[in-house]
């Protein structure tokens, strides 16, 4: 996997990075570094023809209380309903749980790791990120407290499960997007690829 | 604390502020007004004795708010929870980061407890905010430790003229420095004054290596608004939210102008109907009685 500093050619795909408050800029960095074509979210009409989803870390009660104002929770909907991948970091993980936006059968619990004091970096195993492990930046994060039988915990720490995937949905309580590191993100990325690709076969054959 | 776990590195202490960019970090001074913050869309809280136009109008020494208030606006509330130390007075950081708040504001709002030295913030786990009149004064902070820098504007004034100036001192610095040559650095940290290592490093990023908030002097959805366009990350509002007239609808609607800053339909949306926004200070005579806040520590 190349490092963020080498860009990759352009895969053409069009991501959006939800951009009501958080750290969406840091996501659009990677996204580009990986050949995505990054786009801000901030009105339903820019969910239109994206192929994936990042919902960013932030504050999720802010997060939360600006997708209604904005008018933005019909489009999230619409667009997991049509099978295009969303990745959910730290507050978008718990934005994306079964008590919220229900994207992930999955309960979030906020702050569980403590205050800022708490905060913490370690290597982790994440499954499906290669051998090596990969730094992890948590901020005042949370764990995943329960999950349903369909979802898969692709990496825990400390006995508790911090990145899940299940579906087209794939959800981490840290924060990918704060390293130069940028294999979790490829991740969703080859979600995003696969699903484009099954997309246009479909519209192939219509 | 899980196996083999780092704290307090800059990426965790920086990691935090950049959390908040896109948002308001609202002074309450008691739990209920921490509430109405965290239901309005605040990122965070600034736990404070008395908000900046009350520490103008009564005068004497401004110190870090009572230990009391802060536990009961830690318990109030989820989201991060600020206090402020006065400058130089490491003991009150020390007390603050006791009480494991989220962030420590060394705040010039507060009465300076020293005239010569800042707090050695990198000597804390607890990450620090510091002010800011112009490029110098925040790359000084950064090279002490700071993990996020905000305007200093004329805090309890409700006039949004001071912020406005350093932020554009700010970040024209920055741009004026990412057009210098490597062998002209040293004199510009000279000049500024600050420390070369920083200057490098802001001038190859061509932006501060912590975020950049606007605080001092918000007082409308319009306000917020002209910071962010102005480059500000996020906002610090004092006194403009419970000073004003309708707290819970200014605070909503500061917020809203804070994310949608580039649309003006939205921000005029948003100022409808707010009622009475703070009264608000000329700065001319507050500088004629020597009464300007940002002076102290430079």
């Amino acid at each position: 996997m190349p490092p963020v500093s080498e860009p990759t050619p352009p895969s053409g795909l069009k991501v959006g990075v939800l951009a009501l408050q958080g750290d969406f800029e840091a996501h659009t960095k990677v996204l580009r570094a990986l050949g995505g074509v990054p786009v801000e979210v901030r009105t339903p009409d820019q969910l239109d023809g994206l192929d994936g989803l990042v919902i960013p870390g932030g504050e999720s009660t802010a997060i939360g209380k600006l997708i209604a104002s904005a008018g933005l929770e019909a489009g999230l909907r619409a667009h997991h309903a049509a099978g295009r991948p969303i990745l959910g970091t730290c507050a978008g993980m718990i934005v994306c749980d079964s008590e919220h936006l229900g994207f992930i059968d999955a309960t979030a619990r906020r702050n569980a790791f403590g205050r800022q004091l708490q905060s913490f970096e370690a290597d982790l195993d994440v499954e499906g990120a290669g051998d090596e492990p990969l730094r992890a930046v948590f901020i005042r994060a949370p764990w995943v407290e329960t999950w349903g039988p369909g979802v898969d915990v692709i990496a825990s720490y400390d006995g508790h499960p911090v990145a899940i995937r299940e579906g087209t949905v794939l959800a981490c309580a840290f924060h990918p997007e704060l390293t130069d590191d940028p294999r979790f993100h490829a991740i969703f990325m080859a979600m995003t690829t696969t699903s484009a690709a099954a997309g246009a076969e479909e519209g192939a054959r219509r | 604390m899980g196996p083999m776990a780092e704290r307090a590195t800059f990426r965790i202490k920086t990691g935090l502020a950049e959390m908040l960019k896109g948002g308001v970090i609202m002074d309450v001074v008691t739990p209920e007004e921490a509430k109405i913050a965290e239901e309005a869309g605040a990122v965070a809280v600034m736990a404070l004795e008395r908000v900046p136009a009350d520490i103008r109008r009564d005068g004497g020494v401004a110190r870090m708010s009572d230990p009391a208030m802060i536990k009961g606006i830690q318990e109030a509330v989820s989201i991060p929870v600020m206090a402020k130390a006065r400058i130089g007075h490491f003991a009150e950081a020390q007390v603050l980061e006791a009480l494991a708040v989220d962030y420590i504001d060394e705040s010039e709002v507060l009465t300076p407890a020293d005239e010569v030295n800042h707090i050695d913030k990198l000597a804390f786990e607890v990450p620090f905010v510091c002010g800011a009149t112009n490029l110098g004064e925040a790359l000084r902070r950064i090279g002490e430790g700071a993990a996020m820098i905000r305007s200093k504007g004329e805090a309890g004034t409700g006039n949004v003229v001071e912020a406005v100036r350093h932020m554009r001192e700010i970040t024209s610095g920055i741009r004026r420095l990412s057009q210098l040559r490597p062998e002209e650095l040293a004199a510009a940290a000279k000049e500024l004054p600050a420390p070369l290592e920083v200057v490098q490093e802001v001038a190859a990023a061509g932006r501060l290596p912590v975020p950049l908030f606007c605080a001092g002097g918000i007082a409308t959805p319009a306000d917020a608004a002209l910071m962010m366009q102005l480059g500000a990350e996020g906002n610090f509002v004092g006194s403009g939210i419970f000073k004003s007239e309708d707290p819970r609808r200014r605070a909503r609607a500061i917020v809203e102008a804070t994310t949608h800053y580039n649309d003006p339909e939205r921000v005029a949306a948003a100022s409808i109907g707010l009622g009475e926004a703070m009264s608000g200070l000329e700065i001319g005579p507050l500088e004629a009685a020597d009464a300007l806040l940002q002076h102290r520590g430079g």
